[in-house]
């Protein structure tokens, strides 16, 4: 049977026996913060792309089809699977002092936050980012930012945070909080983030 | 060898010694509620809450179990009742934050929340079903496999 056979079989299928079933549908939901978001649905060379919350699709035997769903809908059929949605990371920095290897004043405060973070969470892990400004090239920031990244793990473990749980990693000069050309020395960029998931 | 390689190259390896022993890790539950369990390598593991998971682990859930993981680029993924979950391929470097996430939704249902590597880079991350293929590019959405 040809592609376009099959497909006029399963065509008459669905309209004959109401046999145009889905085997499996996906639902585009809201974003947290409204930014836009996209999905794509595909079966061999057919697809459709998602844009719109609650912009669903159905697989057919004859491809992709897209409908518009609703939180209701989702409610029913997902209500388990998003019950069980674990809780989104939360993600706290600390500054130092320009020139030292020392906490500003408010960022010590927030490392009280950070512990009721981790208290607060059943299983977590955390993850330490170190971040440098743009002086030096990748490698040496990247050695730097993970530096400065270990030196707040050794802080938190002695702060009673099980060695296990905590990883330190660098960004170097990846992720800028305030950018800037290469090559400056800006203090709001050499920082550390933690990561509580 | 130039020095930026060499440094390049000596920064790889200590970056390698700092990383934790279970360095396979690659996501953790957090969430356990039911009966739910892992298969590795053929055998059943138990999906206590604070499970640590590893490449080509398939997470079943039973008629009245449901879970919750976290991966190590912050994707969150959730599975009700019935459901079959195997993560396929995944690779992850938090620095560059490049990677590739594969999973497949073989029954069930489940709710994702993309991490890193969909931010990243566009085609980074899949769900596969068994009739098809969904391209994952920054998004929360929930996909079901009917019986």
């Amino acid at each position: 049977m040809t592609e376009a056979a099959a497909r006029a079989f399963a065509l008459a299928a669905c309209v004959l026996l109401g046999a145009c079933a889905s085997s499996g549908t996906v639902v585009l939901l809201p974003e947290k913060d409204g930014r836009p978001s996209t999905l794509a649905m595909k079966q061999g060379d057919r697809e459709v792309v998602l844009t719109e919350p609650y912009a669903a699709a159905n697989a057919t035997p004859l491809g992709p089809r897209s409908y518009r769903s609703s939180a209701g809908e989702v409610e029913a059929r997902f209500g388990s699977a998003l019950a069980a949605q674990p809780s989104r990371a939360a993600s706290f920095t600390l500054y130092f002092i320009e020139g030292k290897d020392e906490f500003t004043e408010e960022s010590k405060q927030v490392v009280d936050r950070v512990l009721s973070e981790i208290a607060r969470r059943p299983v977590p892990d955390v993850l330490v980012v170190g971040h440098t400004d743009t002086v030096g090239n990748d490698a040496f920031n990247d050695a730097l930012g993970q530096q400065r990244a270990e030196s707040v793990r050794s802080a938190l473990i002695r702060l009673g945070v099980p060695a296990s749980d905590v990883r330190a990693i660098s960004r170097g000069k990846r992720e800028l909080a305030i950018p800037t050309p290469d090559g400056v020395a800006e203090a709001r960029n050499r920082r550390v983030e933690i990561v509580v998931r | 060898m130039s020095i930026s390689f060499a440094r390049a190259a000596i920064l790889s390896i200590a970056l390698c010694v700092v990383a934790p022993a279970g360095a396979a890790d690659i996501g953790q539950i957090k969430v356990s509620k039911g009966q739910v369990t892992i298969e590795r390598e053929g055998r059943a593991v138990p999906a206590a809450v604070g499970t640590r998971l590893q490449i080509a682990d398939v997470v079943k859930t039973g008629a009245n179990g449901s879970v919750g993981i976290t991966m190590d680029d912050d994707s969150l993924l959730s599975a009700g009742p019935n459901s079959m979950l195997s993560l396929d391929r995944y690779a992850f470097d938090p620095t560059t934050r490049n990677g590739r996430f594969d999973a497949s939704l073989n029954k069930g249902t489940l709710a994702v929340i993309s991490g890193r590597i969909a931010k990243q880079a566009a085609d980074s991350m899949t769900i596969r079903t068994p009739a098809a293929i969904l391209g994952v590019r920054g998004t929360e959405f929930v996909v079901g496999v009917n019986d």
